[in-house]
């Protein structure tokens, strides 16, 4: 029988973090990994924002490669035949690390070798099958014919978390609670997205779409630049997708997405490389499973770390953040050599008192505030409208442009008592 | 661009045996909405009209469960495939 101090299920950001803050400390860690390698079964959008994590991470990724420094923020509100967007830039966003646009099979691989170095053991292509529970105690894990005892598990195995389930921490996943994300890794020179983008060497852009991108229903498009390729996808609410009428193909939904001509130009003459799809957590902070057990603490995806924010989405920096507060919390657990929930609640108090749980407590009511027809399908169809008809200039005079825009919004229902109801749901959010 | 050729793109390792069981039974009963046929971002399901079966390709997975989320009648149970097997994403 083997029996090691700490299993790490999953080598994704929040397993090989918590691994990270474990090595070099006098402690056996093993990171198990089904893919080939770290990050081969992970997908992002996606983009890291660094300033909540900076505190927390020391030297973890120093020298990591990022694909760009995000300095525009763009967002797209998406009719039928024609858009508006709002492209913001600015001093702070050039000169300072805010947020870097990542690919996370080369992302998680190379911080996976980095643990590796400091004498972390991971081992790939090793798929956990289940717990071992002994008298209600988590013990470790079975995978195969094996079985590998711990003291502690960590259940960093992402979105689905069957370990979570498997410990009874976390319900059946429901189709409200997750949205499925879809996207296409297209290749474009360096130069090329310089110039598209508009931005210098190895900057880029954070572009977010709603409206006609998922045909009004929740949730949006998306595109991020990497260095020698753009992330261009599709996130569409899985309950969203099932009361479709008719019925909508998902990946139809990337297609019409990355036909339009808003898109096409930023794409022409580019090759897909790959095809992902991933699930991510839509509850926010009503979506958080139990954090700890005896014997089991959660990270990442799989406690359902993960927050849209409207104007943002955000995971990887949750994920890093809690597999570090959940290594601090072991190394106190193995200096009492209590592994039971005496010890790991001390994972549940640092991340309450951190960005984790404070963030997520904030912007608890996003998820209810953005599930509503209007913000994915009135205003992405009628302000677009309303500025067509105050830019368009037609046979016979012109009527005046306040007039216009009046008429326009009376006759949207942009001024109709659910606007008012969204303006006043705007204080909670 | 196909969704078959987009598949294709991505770098698959395929086992002889389907990490995705559909119970039959369970289909035949109980769904009458079929969420699965379109749902999954690979389109891997069909519906055999004669035989009153549903199929998935199994071997294009991207292994994002969406399939197990939307089936409300619990007739997929689906697993990661075993180590070694599965898509391998070089972007991710």
């Amino acid at each position: 029988m083997e029996k090691v101090d700490v299993v790490i299920v999953g080598g994704g950001l929040s397993g090989l973090s918590c691994a990270y803050r474990l090595a070099e400390k006098d402690l056996q860690v093993i990171v198990v990994e089904r893919g080939d390698f770290p990050g081969s079964k992970n997908v992002t959008g996606g983009r890291l924002y660094i300033k909540p994590i900076e505190g927390i991470v020391g030297d973890m990724l120093d020298g990591a490669p990022f694909e760009r420094k995000v300095v525009r923020e763009r967002w797209t509100l998406m009719g039928e035949k024609n858009s508006v967007t709002v492209d913001f830039t600015g001093e702070n966003l050039k000169e300072n690390r805010h947020s870097f646009t990542v690919l996370r099979s080369t992302f998680d691989r190379w911080l996976s070798e980095r643990v590796m170095e400091k004498g972390v053991f991971v081992i790939p292509r090793y798929r956990v099958d289940g717990l071992l529970q002994e008298e209600g105690k988590v013990v470790g894990i079975k995978a195969g014919g094996e079985e590998i005892y711990a003291n502690v598990v960590v259940a960093s195995d992402g979105v689905l978390s069957f370990m979570a389930e498997k410990a009874g921490l976390k319900p059946r996943m429901t189709p409200k609670g997750y949205a499925i994300g879809i996207k296409e890794v297209i290749e474009l020179s360096e130069d090329r997205i310089n110039e598209r983008f508009n931005v210098g060497k190895e900057e880029g852009v954070a572009h977010l779409f709603i409206g006609d991108v998922t045909k009004g229903r929740f949730g949006g498009g998306f595109l991020y630049t990497n260095r020698n390729t753009v992330s261009l996808g599709v996130v569409v609410g899985i309950k969203a997708m099932m009361e479709a009428k008719p019925p909508i193909e998902l990946h139809t939904l990337l297609d019409t997405f990355k036909a339009r001509y808003e898109i096409e130009g930023f794409i022409k003459g580019g090759r897909t490389v790959e095809y992902g799809a991933h699930i991510i957590p839509e509850m926010g902070y009503k979506g958080i499973s139990k954090l700890y057990h005896d014997g089991l603490i959660i990270t990442g995806d799989a406690a359902g770390f993960a927050l849209n924010m409207g104007i943002t989405v955000r995971g990887m920096e949750f994920a890093i953040a809690s597999g570090i507060m959940a290594g601090e919390t072991i190394l106190k657990a193995h200096s009492t050599g209590d592994y039971s929930v005496n010890t790991l609640s001390q994972y549940g108090e640092m991340l309450k008192s951190s960005f984790v749980i404070k963030d997520l407590y904030n912007f608890r009511e996003m998820g209810d505030f953005l599930d509503r027809d209007e913000v994915f399908s009135l205003y992405p169809r009628s302000i677009p409208d309303m500025i067509e008809k105050v830019v368009w200039f037609d046979e016979g005079p012109k009527e005046r442009i306040g007039a216009t825009l009046w008429k326009a919004a009376k006759g949207s229902g942009l001024m109709g008592l659910n606007t008012l109801k969204l303006l006043l749901g705007l204080k909670k959010v | 661009m196909k969704i078959e050729e987009k598949l294709a793109l991505n770098a698959f390792k395929t086992d002889r045996e389907s990490h995705i069981k559909i119970n039959q039974e369970i289909c035949r009963k109980a769904c009458k909405t079929r969420y699965c046929l379109y749902v999954c971002p690979g389109h891997l399901y069909s519906y055999d009209e004669d035989r009153a079966e549903i199929s998935v390709e199994f071997a294009g997975c991207l292994e994002c469960g969406t399939c197990m989320i939307a089936c409300r009648e619990g007739a997929i149970e689906w697993s990661y495939p075993k180590g070694e097997f599965g898509v391998q994403y070089r972007y991710g």
